[in-house]
């Protein structure tokens, strides 16, 4: 027993991420912290976007469940778990049962490298950045899988126009990634590195987010991932492998209850998976904005502050709501939820604020804004932008992507080249 | 770090890779035996992490399981499968597979009892911290021309590929 606690507490002093360090236990802790966090965001995810797109929309969006329909998550949860789990007659049953597995293990997978925070991941490879990359285009193995299994026209179709996406977004995506790693060799030794913590670790010591290194390169080689991510995701406006209006739900049309569940999780974790890597890339990762400008204990100090006082205002929200809601008798079970969602906010709020939690928190904290930042925007092009024809999407990803990324990653060599050469020979 | 690499894991992998292999030339539906190949790849990306080359691993993953494999399904998933699977499969050259993988399985037997004296002894160091620098040192110091034919011949390939496919360039 002395010996477990032992091991446990043999972990807390090392400044390692778990999985370096070897210790079982805490790696399987993070494991399930991760998992536990990506569901309750993806839950956040739901509720959220009908709300904002609602609201776009000019609509109310969720109402009835729950406080501003804060419980229709768990509603659609428990509707989707009653459904009745429907497989077409002439499928192909076990390529149809094992599809939504491989897309949600391609999904959570790419995890394991994501780093939240300099200790806070999983573990770190030498090979992080690749990892991401090729767990995550597995999950159109599975998305290929589920449309063939299903034995139908629509889903067919679908699946084909999601591999034939991916595979060119792929590239466009694969050359923009290079040229931020290529970046990361812009140091003393001159050597770079795949490593997701090794790539924020480089844009803190060269004193700049990639997105602004050599400007407006870092920027344009951000841009084509920006799109492209979008288009491997399958999300609007590139979601033609689901596009209703034409193949009524693509790939998961004969797919329902737990098992479509599973696609919607693969697709809102691939989500936060790819905007993960483009925080970690061109963002700056865990880093809060300035770490060399506005340093210093006071700096620290207010910068610390952020993650507590962003949830107190979170809280504020609820209390201010509590006040507007309406008088009547019926809506006081809605408006003593709310409340209590308000007090629970704040004193998560609260506990944020102790000073030794909120020195601990400020970089999870960093890289989770940074990710909800990209949720937003997912969320802003699925209201705005009209869906692309499959003609102009393969335009887009072939002769205007593609070339702009080789282009990027020339010039960024080059110019790495002549720093290295010219400026400090 | 404890190693990993322990002689359960070896057979594991080697046995998921045999079984995937023996389905890939059995299954009679494309789309199984593809499958079954991916199944394969990634086994095989295990055993290259096993040997502490996860930069190999990573692109074999990449490329193979993510790539080529997905244009494999992609083609196969256009072809009328119900009628491919009653016409008969071109499998009657068991002659000559027979004499191959006598000459394969005598070669490994061989290697098997007599490795210890063909291989040298020593063991590589460990080099799995930055095994994606030293694959990089190698491939663009030492081995620049051969790596540098090769991409030529990729792009040749490619180009060759486009010609073919489009009359009007």
């Amino acid at each position: 027993m002395g010996q477990i606690i032992q091991y446990i507490e043999s972990y807390l002093g090392s400044n390692q991420t778990p999985g370096a360090a070897g210790n079982m236990f805490w790696v399987l802790v993070y494991i399930m912290l991760v998992f536990a966090g990506l569901s309750v965001a993806v839950i956040a995810m739901n509720w959220l976007e009908r709300k904002i797109l609602a609201h776009m929309q000019v609509r109310l969006g969720p109402m009835r469940v729950g406080p501003h329909g804060l419980m229709q998550p768990i509603a659609d949860a428990i509707k989707l778990l009653l459904k009745e789990d429907i497989m077409p007659a002439e499928a192909d049953g076990l390529i149809f049962w094992v599809a939504p597995f491989v897309v949600v293990l391609a999904a959570f997978t790419t995890f394991v490298v994501v780093p939240f925070g300099p200790t806070h991941a999983i573990t770190d490879m030498n090979i992080g950045i690749l990892f991401m990359l090729g767990v995550s285009s597995l999950s159109v193995l599975g998305i290929v899988m589920a449309g063939w299994a299903s034995n139908s026209h629509y889903p067919l179709i679908g699946a084909l126009r999601s591999s034939a996406q991916m595979v060119s977004y792929e590239v466009a995506m694969g050359l923009a990634v290079v040229s931020a790693v290529l970046m990361t060799s812009l140091n003393a030794e001159g050597t770079g590195t795949l490593s997701m913590i090794g790539i924020v670790k480089a844009q803190f010591d060269q004193g700049e987010w990639f997105i602004f290194k050599f400007f407006p390169l870092g920027l344009v080689a951000f841009f084509i991932f920006a799109v492209a991510m979008v288009a491997e995701t399958n999300r609007a406006p590139f979601d033609l492998a689901e596009a209703e209006s034409e193949l009524t739900a693509g790939f998961h049309t004969e797919y329902s209850g737990f098992r479509w569940s599973l696609f919607f999780l693969a697709e809102y974790s691939a989500m936060i998976a790819v905007s993960s890597i483009a925080v970690t890339l061109w963002l700056g990762g865990w880093l809060r904005p300035f770490p060399n400008l506005l340093s210093g204990s006071t700096w620290e100090l207010i910068f610390s502050l952020f993650p507590g006082v962003t949830s107190l205002f979170f809280a504020a929200m609820c209390f201010f709501n509590v006040v507007r809601m309406p008088k009547h008798p019926l809506f006081k079970i809605q408006t003593m939820g709310l409340a209590g969602f308000g007090v629970v906010l704040g004193l998560i709020g609260l506990v944020l604020l102790v000073p030794g939690i909120r020195d601990r928190v400020g970089d999870i904290f960093w890289f989770s804004a940074k990710v909800a930042g990209f949720m937003y925007l997912y969320i802003w092009y699925r209201g705005t932008f009209p869906r692309y024809r499959f003609d102009q999407l393969m335009r887009m990803g072939w002769k205007v992507l593609l070339p702009m990324g080789l282009g990027v990653l020339i010039l960024t060599a080059g110019i790495a080249l002549l720093q290295e050469k010219i400026w400090h020979p | 770090m404890a190693p990993v690499a322990t002689p359960f894991f070896f057979y594991l992998l080697s046995g998921i890779m045999l079984i995937g292999g023996i389905l890939v030339i059995t299954r009679k539906n494309p789309v199984h035996s593809a499958l079954a190949l991916i199944v394969t790849l990634l086994a095989q990306a295990s055993i290259y992490l096993m040997l502490y080359a996860p930069f190999v691993a990573g692109v074999q993953i990449i490329l193979y399981a993510g790539g080529i494999m997905v244009l494999f399904l992609f083609v196969i998933m256009l072809v009328n499968i119900d009628r491919s699977m009653q016409e008969r499969q071109f499998n009657s050259q068991w002659v000559v597979g027979l004499v191959a993988a006598t000459a394969l399985g005598g070669l490994f037997i061989a290697v098997f009892t007599k490795g210890k004296d063909i291989f040298p002894e020593h063991a590589l160091p460990i080099v799995e911290s930055d095994n994606t620098q030293q694959i990089a040192m190698r491939l663009y110091g030492q081995y620049m021309f051969a790596f540098e034919i090769a991409s030529l011949l990729l792009l040749v390939a490619i180009i060759g590929a486009v010609v073919m496919a489009k009359k009007r360039i």
